[in-house]
């Protein structure tokens, strides 16, 4: 198997080995042991939370430098929707898509342009009814991501198209190559990135063999350059080629918005996520034909590489969305093949299964089981993983001993202190 | 072990926000062992209704689950009033919920034909006033 490359990367040095990561990771992929976290490659669906949550910066997000750019002969920036609620008194995008020039960019192409494609091109699917429903956005990659190692029922759920940061990577890739005669190697097409699943993404795609993009830089390691950049303009080229939908989708809601009048819901934060596609998996939520879910708090305004408040990053956005035009790109003949997944989605069935033979996986469940009861109950995190379940099952798995609870530890130093003191 | 994978779980009647604990926490053990993705979706829907059925109607009970490797034998089993007439209850549409959970969505009248769709053998024992038992088996279809 090929070398998953995540983005969320831990910094042992930085780290005590608190417990604070272990108890927010929705997928359970943290352990922590000899007092270092670690975290499980295969399990991790790069949202973030650990980022978010760790008081001591040991979490880390990997992504490009901006002087990764000029290894490139023409360097493109396709920013996110969210990167333009960054910015204190902002009143015109194109204020920020001019800044990227300044700051080293040859071109810029607006991730929301693509959002306003997909929109519609999931549109014209939904009416031609060929999609199982309901279907689920694959804009989010950690929700993908989640469905992928946790809902096998709902792999065919989610939309077959891809996200508009590759739709918009491959149309910006095409558009230089042919209005420069440049080569594709020549060109380094680089996503300015609100979360560390987009890098991921990236790196290892889930439903193409290789990405459009070159990297992805985060917003919080170009904001200082960019802001200041941002303040020293001469002029402000008219860039903004973006409609209110498509800059809408910055939000938690926006991309649901976009399929104007069809039935919706939209979740946000990985804990609700997690909550509707468990419900969605046992047929409770009807008379929905488009969910929208995203992994941070607000949307894409609330990932984990952001600088602003995801609340207040909404508001100017929905501010800068006041007089655009409803939406300014529009699918041209045979686009949608275009925005077509190349993979199917698979289900990865060993991520969370104790074993691959079930008889041997129904044995070691029955001793987990019988450990767990004798377990304090309280998910303290002391032993290292994140519930006294966890631990039950990296015992079964060879992974951690009983004694690593300190309560079992505790019982066990009292009754040879009792066997002593009855020798005496 | 005797073949089969045992859990069991008492179902509170007090609390009805907690119906559908029981039938959340196997789905979960079934995920685990791996078990075949269309199997668990059945059993998490017939075990989800029968509870929620247990709770409205019965003041709770107990569920048993035997987990083999091709099939889930689920009983539930509660001290309530007893099913008047099976027949009746097995239409769709027919229900005798109270409007308190009504307004929650449930009360459809679509509980016991849905558990009879999800599974693959159903069986009802029920007395009047002694309570009512539930035996569902679910099959790994491959």
């Amino acid at each position: 198997m090929k070398k998953y490359f995540h983005s969320v990367r831990l910094e042992a040095d930085k780290c005590c080995g608190c417990t604070h990561c272990l108890s927010r990771c929705p997928t359970e992929a943290i352990r922590v042991h000899d007092g270092k976290a670690q975290i499980l490659s295969e399990r991790c669906i790069d949202c973030g939370e650990c980022i978010r949550v760790c008081p001591h910066h040991a979490k880390q997000a990997v992504s490009s430098t901006l002087d990764e750019i000029n290894k490139y002969k023409l360097k493109v920036a396709i920013p996110a929707p969210a990167l333009f609620g960054q910015f204190n008194n902002l009143d015109n995008i194109d204020i920020v898509l001019t800044g990227l020039k300044a700051i080293g960019f040859d071109r810029v192409f607006e991730v929301s342009r693509a959002a306003e494609l997909v929109s519609e091109a999931t549109r014209k699917l939904i009416k031609e009814n060929e999609l199982k429903k309901p279907i689920i956005s694959s804009a989010c990659p950690a929700v993908v991501r989640m469905i992928k190692i946790r809902f096998p029922e709902l792999c065919g759920n989610v939309m077959p198209l891809l996200a508009p940061i590759e739709v918009a990577a491959r149309i910006a890739r095409k558009e230089a190559m042919e209005e420069t005669g440049l080569k594709s190697e020549e060109i380094g097409v680089f996503f300015i990135t609100p979360c560390a699943a987009k890098v991921t993404e990236i790196h290892s795609p889930a439903y193409v063999e290789k990405s459009a993009c070159d990297g992805a830089i985060a917003f919080s390691k170009i904001y200082p350059e960019l802001s200041q950049a941002m303040d020293h303009l001469e002029e402000v080229e008219p860039l903004g080629q973006s409609g209110l939908m498509g800059i809408g989708w910055a939000n938690s809601g926006g991309e649901s918005a976009a399929m104007l009048g069809n039935k919706y819901l939209a979740a946000d934060g990985i804990e609700n996520v997690i909550r509707v596609l468990e419900e969605l998996e046992d047929e409770h939520i009807h008379d929905v034909d488009f969910v929208e879910l995203n992994a941070c708090s607000g949307g894409c305004v609330g990932g984990a590489l952001t600088v602003e408040n995801p609340y207040v990053a909404q508001a100017r956005i929905q501010n800068l969305r006041k007089y655009l035009p409803v939406s300014l790109n529009h699918l041209e003949e045979n686009s949608i093949d275009m925005m077509k997944w190349e993979n199917e989605l698979k289900f990865d069935a060993d991520i969370f299964r104790l074993d691959e033979d079930i008889f041997k996986a129904m044995s070691m469940m029955e001793r987990m089981e019988t450990i767990i009861k004798d377990l304090p109950g309280i998910d303290c995190g002391s032993c290292g993983a994140p519930t006294c379940r966890a631990m039950a099952e990296d015992i079964v798995k060879g992974r951690a001993k009983q004694t690593d609870c300190i309560f079992k530890l505790k019982e066990k130093i009292q009754n040879v202190y009792d066997q002593l003191s009855g020798l005496s | 072990m005797s073949g089969a994978l045992h859990l069991h779980y008492e179902v509170s009647g007090e609390d009805f926000t907690r119906a559908g604990e029981a039938s959340g926490a196997v789905k979960k053990r079934l995920k685990s062992l791996g078990y075949d993705s269309d199997a668990i979706r059945r059993v998490a829907i017939a075990m989800y209704e029968a509870e929620i059925n247990m709770v409205i109607h019965a003041d709770g009970g107990f569920c048993d689950v035997d987990i083999y490797p091709d099939r889930v034998e689920i009983l539930l089993a509660d001290k309530g009033p007893g099913i008047p007439d099976v027949e009746k209850a097995m239409t769709e549409g027919f229900s005798t919920a109270p409007d308190n959970v009504r307004s929650l969505g449930f009360g459809a009248g679509m509980g016991l034909p849905n558990i009879k769709k999800y599974s693959d053998e159903m069986r009802i024992e029920t007395t009047i006033g002694v309570g009512t038992n539930l035996y569902l088996t679910v099959k790994v279809k491959k």
